[in-house]
């Protein structure tokens, strides 16, 4: 799942979740980029780098790329020790900590792994679906094109061969659905159109399904309004004609983006609560 | 805002994603240039969304003046490009046609500058100083990526540093293994085990890249080095843009905290979209001027607002608590996207409120 950021991805994310737990899918939501948000949606405390249970068959994480790095290491050279005496050294440590998109690649490989019927993690079960909450759409398509990325730069070897096996997974619509959370304004809209654009430009992939999230109510009719606009100055009238106003350019936002992109598109309602929590995820998964 | 930038060169925008950071950017760009300024505004965002705030088309690596009537004042607006600006960086830096075109063609370094995600905040410090160092313009703003990206972008010019640190190319650019000596023993152990992780063609690629590279290592160093301080100067203004929700604000308190860690010069904070308190005067009008249905419909709608309303303000007060004394602007959410000119100054009436 991706979008641009302050979208509600994250919460959308765990909704989709919590839906799919539902239906009876083993379903984990990824968290990258030092992103704990996840666990406190529940109202349970953020514990990091463990496939940890929210619910009834749902699980969170939040990959950390430096553990993720780590276990990579050890399986690839099928051996704890030479993974500590590499993940040590010196020379090791400035390569890998200077060389951009090494932490993207061991995420979406975390993610992979995750999503594999034969886990590489000692006595780890398999999910039916593994959502990743990605970063917004500029960061999120790098994270998408980081194992082509590397399979290209290493051309043989074992990363060659291991990032070509991801990007396939990816790529692949049979394995790997995209699906874009979208806010009903100008720009969200605009940048979910390119994102459309640019995911089949660079990786030959389409959006699946786009989630326009935080619709409001249409609680006032046109006629309503005009009467409104001549009942003199107050806070509620103000408030009235705000949603009246912003309600109708969502519609035509949302009706812009429906014309111009191929992907179906669902829609959520606007909570009007303080903060979100679990009452408010369910409420959600019952509208996807 | 006027205030808030007097004597400054250089204002950074800094915050989480979709608080209004490139609008918010591109509207202080717009009233600075209002007063008299000739000022230039920088997205290193990878989405392109500056040319839509300013309704420009298309944005490039150059920059370019906004039609608009400012007065004395201009404004120019660019986005970065920064497999470009990474090309002419090693266009500058390498001593000769040879080292240039061994890197420019080298594969690692295409993708390196191309494709991966961070080469962009890299690049961005890169541009800062160069138009910095060139001084046509009174004042520059800065847009930047998320949070924790903008962390990543605050460590740019010391990673880079990192990366081209002599120890680790002496590595590469000494003949055979007597380079790997040069960390003392058990090097060789681990250089080979790298091999096995990597793959040795990787290795070879590697290697090369660093070799050309190395030459250059010093130019920059330097230049990270005056990048940093141009970041810590007291003409420098970094501003976190918010809104008033509460993992937002989390986020703002978070980066102030890094930037006082760090002795960077911290000036405020602008929180975008802030649902106005509906405590004015002037109450309810009556059922008879409404209609019964219609009247409890809007007083359902206020009750709805005031929950929003409230816990912004709740949100707002622990920022300015976490902040101290500096200043925190509030923008009330606009009937309206702001996504043109006309949209920026309706923002600047908020923003630079006397």
């Amino acid at each position: 799942m991706t979008g641009k950021g302050g979208v509600g991805k994250t919460t959308v994310a765990a909704a989709l979740g919590l839906k799919a737990a539902r239906a009876g899918k083993r379903t984990i939501v990824c968290e990258v980029a030092e992103q704990e948000r996840l666990a406190s949606l529940f109202g349970e405390k953020a514990d990091g780098y463990h496939e940890r249970e929210l619910g009834d068959g749902l699980f969170g994480i939040s990959i950390d790329p430096e553990r993720a790095k780590k276990e990579w290491l050890e399986y690839q050279l099928r051996s704890g020790t030479l993974a500590g005496l590499l993940g040590g050294s010196r020379i090791f440590q400035y390569l890998t900590a200077a060389a951009p998109g090494l932490t993207e690649l061991v995420t979406i490989g975390k993610v992979w792994e995750l999503a594999q019927l034969q886990r590489k993690t000692p006595k780890a079960a398999p999910y039916d679906l593994v959502i990743v909450d990605a970063p917004a759409t500029g960061h999120g398509i790098a994270m998408l094109r980081a194992p082509q990325t590397f399979s290209e730069v290493a051309r043989v070897g074992p990363i060659h061969r291991q990032a070509g096996y991801i990007h396939q997974f990816l790529a692949n619509p049979a394995s790997t659905g995209v699906v874009t959370v979208a806010l009903p304004e100008e720009m969200p809209v605009n940048e979910t159109l390119d994102l459309g654009g640019r995911l089949k430009d660079e990786m030959g992939m389409a959006i699946d399904r786009i989630v326009v999230n935080e619709m409001l109510p249409e609680r006032f009719s046109a006629a309503e309004a005009e009467k409104l606009e001549s009942a003199g100055d107050s806070p509620a009238v103000r408030a009235a004609l705000t949603e009246y106003r912003r309600a109708r350019a969502q519609r035509s936002q949302l009706r812009r983006l429906r014309r111009a992109s191929d992907a179906p598109v669902a829609t959520l309602p606007f909570l009007f609560v303080a903060e979100f929590g679990r009452d408010q995820l369910e409420i959600l998964a019952d509208k996807l | 805002m006027n205030k808030v930038l007097a004597r400054k060169d250089v204002c950074i925008c800094a915050g989480s994603g979709g608080v209004g950071k490139t609008t918010t950017s591109a509207a202080i760009a717009a009233g600075m240039a209002a007063r008299g300024k000739k000022v230039v505004v920088l997205t290193i965002d990878p989405a392109r969304r500056l040319a839509n705030s300013l309704g420009l088309p298309e944005l490039g690596n150059e920059e370019r003046q906004v039609p608009g009537d400012f007065g004395d004042g201009e404004l120019w607006a660019m986005m970065l490009d920064a497999k470009r600006t990474f090309d002419e960086l090693i266009q500058i830096h390498a001593p000769d046609e040879e080292t240039r075109d061994a890197v420019l063609g080298n594969r690692i370094y295409q993708q390196l500058s191309n494709a991966v995600a961070g080469s962009q905040e890299y690049m961005a410090m890169e541009k800062l100083h160069e138009l910095h160092q060139e001084g046509r313009y009174d004042l520059l703003v800065l847009d930047t990526p998320p949070t924790r990206n903008a962390l990543d972008f605050l460590e740019a010019p010391r990673r880079l540093s990192t990366f081209i640190d002599s120890r680790s190319l002496q590595l590469f650019t000494m003949p055979g293994r007597l380079g790997l000596r040069v960390l003392g023993r058990g090097t060789g152990v681990v250089f080979s085990v790298m091999k096995r992780a990597t793959g040795i063609d990787l290795l070879q690629d590697l290697s090369e890249f660093f070799r050309s590279f190395g030459t250059m290592s010093a130019g920059f160093r330097e230049r990270a080095e005056r990048v940093n301080s141009l970041l810590a100067d007291s003409r420098t203004a970094f501003l976190l843009v918010t809104s008033p929700a509460a993992d937002s604000v989390d986020e703002a308190i978070y980066f102030h905290r890094r930037l006082r860690d760090q002795d960077l010069p911290f000036a405020g904070a602008v929180v975008n979209r802030m649902h106005p308190l509906a405590g004015a005067p002037g109450g309810p009008p009556s059922d008879e001027l409404l209609g019964e249905d219609l009247a409890r419909k809007v007083e359902r709608n206020l009750e709805d607002y005031r929950v929003l309303a409230e816990r912004d303000q709740r949100n707002l007060d622990r920022l300015r608590k976490a902040l101290g004394r500096k200043p925190t602007i509030t923008v009330p959410e606009l009937d309206d996207d702001v996504h043109d000119l006309t949209g920026l100054e309706r923002m600047n009436e908020y923003l630079f409120r006397p």
